[in-house]
Parts: C-alpha cells; sequence; structure tokens
C-alpha cells in the first residue's frame, strides 16, 4: 500500500465519501429505472387484454 | 396530402428526439457506457492511488484532486447540458428538452456537494482551513443552491409542460453563475488555485499527474452520460406511464 502521509486521513475520507455518495447515486438512478419499468410494463399487460376485447 | 405528410417516415433527428424512439435506440448505449466507464474507474483509481507521485508541495494530498477536478467540472458541464436543453424547451419546446433538464438537474446537485465536500478535504491539510466565503467556493455553493431550487420547482407543478417553461428560463437566469465560477479565480482574490490544465502554453503540471486526472475526469464525464440516459428514459417511462394512469381514471367503470 502506498505512504499517504501526514494527512492520511483526509485523503481517505475524501475517497471513502465520494465512493459511497456515487454508489447511492447509481444505486437510486438504477432502483428508479427499474421501478418505473415494472409498473409502465404491468400497465401495458393489463391494457392489452381490454384492446383485445 | 395530409395523409401523405403522417406516413412520411421519420428523418434521423426525429428518430433520435422522439421520445418513443429514444427508448428504443438509447438502450443500446447503457451497456457500453457501463463497461467503459467501469475500465476508466479502474484505470484512473489504479493510476490516483498507486501509479501516481506526490506533489513536490501538497505531498499525497495531490491525490484529492483525481476525485474533486472531476466533480467540480461536472457540476458546471451538467447545468451547460440543462442550459443548453432549457433553450432547446423555450425555442423548440421539445419534450426531450425537458425531460432533459429534469434528468439532469439531481446528478448536477449530486456532483456539486461531492466537489465542495472534496474540495473541503482537500483544503484543509492544503490551506489551514475547511471553507473559505472566497469567490469560487461561494460561488460553488450558490451552485449547489440553484439545483436544489430547480429540483424543488420541478416537484412543486403537476403541469409538467408549465414547469418546463419556468424552470427552463429560471435555469438561464442562473447560467450567469457558470462564468462566475469559472472567473471567479481571476476576478478576486481567493485561496483557491487558478486554472491548470487548460491555459495558454499548455497543462502547468507533470504528465505523471496530468494523466491521473484526465482518466478520472473521462470517467465521472462517462458516469453522468450514463446516469443522465438512464434518468432521462425514466423520465420518458414516468410520463408514459402517468398519461396511462389518466387515461384509465377517464375511462368509463374504472
Amino acid at each position: 500500500m502506498i505512504d499517504l502521509g501526514p494527512h492520511a486521513l483526509y485523503i481517505v475520507f475524501a475517497y471513502l465519501g465520494v465512493f459511497a455518495v456515487t454508489l447511492a447515486l447509481v444505486f437510486g438512478v438504477a432502483l428508479n429505472a427499474h421501478t418505473k419499468r415494472r409498473r409502465l410494463a404491468k400497465m401495458e399487460a393489463a391494457r392489452k387484454p381490454e384492446a383485445g376485447a | 396530402m395530409a395523409n401523405t405528410e403522417t406516413a412520411r417516415p421519420l428523418r434521423w433527428h426525429e428518430r433520435l428526439a422522439h421520445p418513443g424512439q429514444f427508448l428504443a435506440w438509447s438502450r443500446h448505449l447503457l451497456w457500453p457506457l457501463a463497461l467503459l466507464g467501469a475500465l476508466l474507474f479502474a484505470w484512473g483509481l489504479w493510476l490516483s492511488l498507486f501509479a501516481s507521485p506526490d506533489d513536490y508541495q501538497m505531498g499525497a494530498t495531490v491525490r484529492i484532486m483525481y476525485i474533486h477536478v472531476p466533480n467540480a467540472w461536472l457540476s458546471q458541464l451538467t447545468y451547460g447540458v440543462m442550459a443548453v436543453s432549457a433553450i432547446g424547451t423555450l425555442v423548440w419546446r421539445h419534450p426531450m428538452a425537458d425531460v432533459s433538464m429534469k434528468a439532469a438537474a439531481p446528478l448536477g446537485a449530486v456532483f456539486t456537494v461531492l466537489a465542495l465536500f472534496t474540495g473541503a478535504l482537500w483544503g484543509r491539510p492544503t490551506w489551514g482551513t475547511f471553507w473559505e466565503w472566497d469567490g469560487r467556493m461561494t460561488s460553488t455553493l450558490v451552485l449547489l443552491f440553484i439545483y436544489l431550487g430547480l429540483i424543488a420547482l420541478w416537484q412543486a407543478f403537476d403541469d409538467k409542460l408549465r414547469a418546463a417553461r419556468l424552470v427552463a428560463v429560471v435555469t438561464l437566469v442562473g447560467a450567469i453563475n457558470i462564468p462566475v465560477i469559472k472567473f471567479s479565480v481571476d476576478w478576486w482574490n481567493t485561496l483557491h488555485q487558478p486554472a491548470s490544465v487548460f491555459v495558454e502554453g499548455g497543462p502547468r503540471m507533470p504528465m505523471s499527474i496530468l494523466m491521473p486526472l484526465l482518466v478520472m475526469t473521462g470517467a465521472f464525464t462517462v458516469l453522468f452520460l450514463l446516469l443522465h440516459t438512464v434518468s432521462m428514459r425514466t423520465e420518458v417511462m414516468a410520463r408514459k406511464l402517468s398519461a396511462l394512469e389518466r387515461r384509465r381514471a377517464l375511462e368509463p367503470g374504472k
């Protein structure tokens, strides 16, 4: 492991903070997309039999 | 005559910008962008943490620059994307322009928070303080408030078309802050260092420090492109969903 010197704590906190927030952002965006896609598919599936009737 | 026009196939730029077509073609971008982003992050982190030297003045704290500068760059690039989209909304009233504007705002807010957070952690060992009310830091904080205001404005309206026009106007007014951020280090006395990459005579840093900075900036930019595309797709789906729900509510017997 590299020597981060006397200010190692600042460097580690900066990287951990960016990692955690970026991960949360990616997860949030993916979850939102997944939820909307599922709801839309459900809604469209429910409309198909009605349209066919 | 009218029938012939309706039957005309969409031109390539109309296909690109049509919400339904956008969902179809943008799907093919997601995995290549995710893969490219992952590779750039792996390479950039390797360079930033293991394969680059300490700075002769700042020591190892220079490594914070590799995550601070990309986030600061994206906080402004995202606003640039929103400003261009705002013009698209106001001039051409294009539906995808306000979808782009709405999708970008939360991303811009997060990148601005990360730029401020890493800046504070870099500032403490370098300047001896987490925060100083100087031009660069204050104008970046103002940018965060603008992002939060725009997000709140989107939430305040049920009518998304009306919201889009108002948000577009506010976005364009707020764009004045971007050159203020950029030139704040030249206009006022500040603790923040002046531009050192895109300057006359070339970058003022050695290649061993410039390289990780460029690779990490590329990685974060690809991440933004990916998240923006996914968020735009989600917004298109959300609008489609709410149109279907409205139609369903109006159907007799429902």
